[in-house]
């Protein structure tokens, strides 16, 4: 069972009916044990990432979701959710993240574009792994702030002013900035992919 | 770079379709979810849903609406028409939708777009404005275009954006169903005072019409109804002739 975790955030049903969708074995939970034992679990957001740590650290997640990591189980944050997975966020004032990829969340700088950076943008491949088939591909992106963290744990990233990172991986812990619940054909592959990594359990690429 | 956005909009009337989608292959001409299965394959990027329903009664219908297209079709949506408070934006996003749109009720309630950004985020507030140029100046129009106001159509987008609007959705009503192309000239004034996605809807007749107001005007989406409904246009069509003007589409 995929647990997305539930913490009163915007919009996670949107991801759950995507999991239907596809068939992915999935369920909406809080519940530490649940998480604890899941498969594989996912982090969604929508949102400010002060009030989402707090929010985890209400319910006591934030440690669960360390563990999670720990225990080789895989992760995979989504926008909000993807953010959250670095050590830190200026969104706010200065916020300590889960701190499983080293890196920090910053507003995006101010290139002239608009900000939020809202709607489709085109993925490039920084390294090789099993999500090489985003290359080229347009996923769709909400946000205001982007992860500034090292190349390797870039795995694909979209040109906004500076280069954003869209998609990071640290080992078993892995972030989509864009949402792929709401990317069409391309981002229901993504979701896929990953189901696939889970199951043969190849987090090797990174 | 972002990519151009071509949405189709859905006027939904008591749960179905309204105007006649002239799709060959549906099985239910008026069923919102198979329409806009249809439109996801055909590349659209985004879906707009306007309620047109009359009554409160059949309003609640439309969050079932959501809630099935939504289970089904995995792009942006955006559902407009009788949104009145801010029950109605929550019973929405939590139905499915990504953005709801507020267009009379900004106008009787300004006080609502700040509301609504507070609780659920710039992102998803979506101010329509029907526009109307009366003796050399653009008007706002509320009710579906039936009741003109004085109010300044590019002072107002300057205001909605401050109170907190993530996107406008503007509709020229001189140029709507005149297939002769988009306003060009409101657009650009618009995008001139605001620095959020603009929408332009009204006048699509050709492909070279989305070509001209994503050049011209620098617009963020080109929003269409008839000519895709009755496939006078294919999504399809209108992407490649803009491609191949050197814009940016998915």
């Amino acid at each position: 069972m995929f647990a997305i975790v539930d913490y009163d955030t915007g919009n996670t049903r949107n991801l759950k009916k995507a999991l239907n969708y596809l068939g992915i074995d999935n369920e909406l939970t809080d519940d530490k044990e649940k998480i604890l034992q899941a498969e594989a679990v996912i982090l969604p957001g929508v949102g400010a990432f002060k009030a989402a740590m707090v929010e985890l650290e209400k319910r006591d997640l934030v440690n669960t979701l360390k563990k999670v990591a720990a225990n080789k189980t895989p992760i995979l944050g989504i926008c909000l959710g993807m953010q959250l997975l670095f050590d830190s966020s200026q969104e706010y004032g200065l916020t300590n993240g889960l701190g499983l990829i080293t890196g920090s969340v910053e507003q995006i700088p101010d290139t002239g574009l608009k900000i939020p950076q809202m709607g489709w943008n085109q993925n490039r491949i920084i390294q090789n792994s099993p999500f090489n088939g985003v290359n080229g591909q347009f996923t769709y992106f909400v946000h205001s702030y982007y992860a500034n963290c090292d190349r390797r744990n870039i795995i694909s990233a979209v040109d906004y002013g500076i280069l954003i990172p869209s998609i990071v991986q640290n080992k078993n812990v892995i972030g989509m900035q864009f949402h792929p619940e709401k990317s069409g054909d391309v981002g229901l592959e993504l979701l896929k992919t990953f189901q696939k990594m889970v199951k043969t359990n190849d987090f090797s690429s990174n | 770079m972002l990519a151009k956005r071509i949405i189709p909009c859905l006027d939904v009337d008591d749960g179905r379709v309204k105007k006649g989608v002239n799709f060959v292959n549906l099985t239910d001409v008026g069923d919102p979810t198979e329409i806009a299965a249809e439109y996801q394959k055909q590349g659209a990027d985004e879906l707009v849903f306007l309620d047109i329903t009359a009554t409160n009664e059949h309003r609640k219908t439309m969050a079932d609406i959501v809630e099935s297209v939504s289970s089904q079709v995995f792009m942006p949506l955006t559902i407009g028409g009788g949104v009145h408070d801010v029950t109605d934006i929550q019973r929405l996003l939590k139905a499915g939708a990504d953005k709801v749109a507020i267009n009379s009720a900004a106008v009787s309630d300004p006080e609502l777009i700040t509301k609504g950004a507070e609780k659920f985020g710039n992102q998803c507030i979506v101010v329509a404005i029907d526009v109307k140029k009366t003796a050399g100046k653009y008007l706002v129009h509320t009710h579906g275009g039936k009741n003109a106001t004085d109010i300044d159509a590019i002072e107002w987008a300057k205001e909605v954006v401050k109170r907190g609007a993530g996107e406008l959705l503007i509709t020229s009503m001189d140029k709507d169903g005149t297939k002769d192309g988009f306003d060009i000239e409101l657009y650009q004034a618009i995008n001139e005072v605001v620095n959020v996605p603009i929408i332009a809807s009204g006048g699509a007749g050709k492909v070279e019409d989305f070509t001209e107001v994503f050049e011209e005007a620098d617009v963020d989406g080109a929003l269409a109804a008839s000519v895709f409904h009755f496939g006078e246009l294919s999504i399809d069509d209108v992407k490649q002739a803009v491609r191949k003007a050197g814009v940016v589409v998915r």
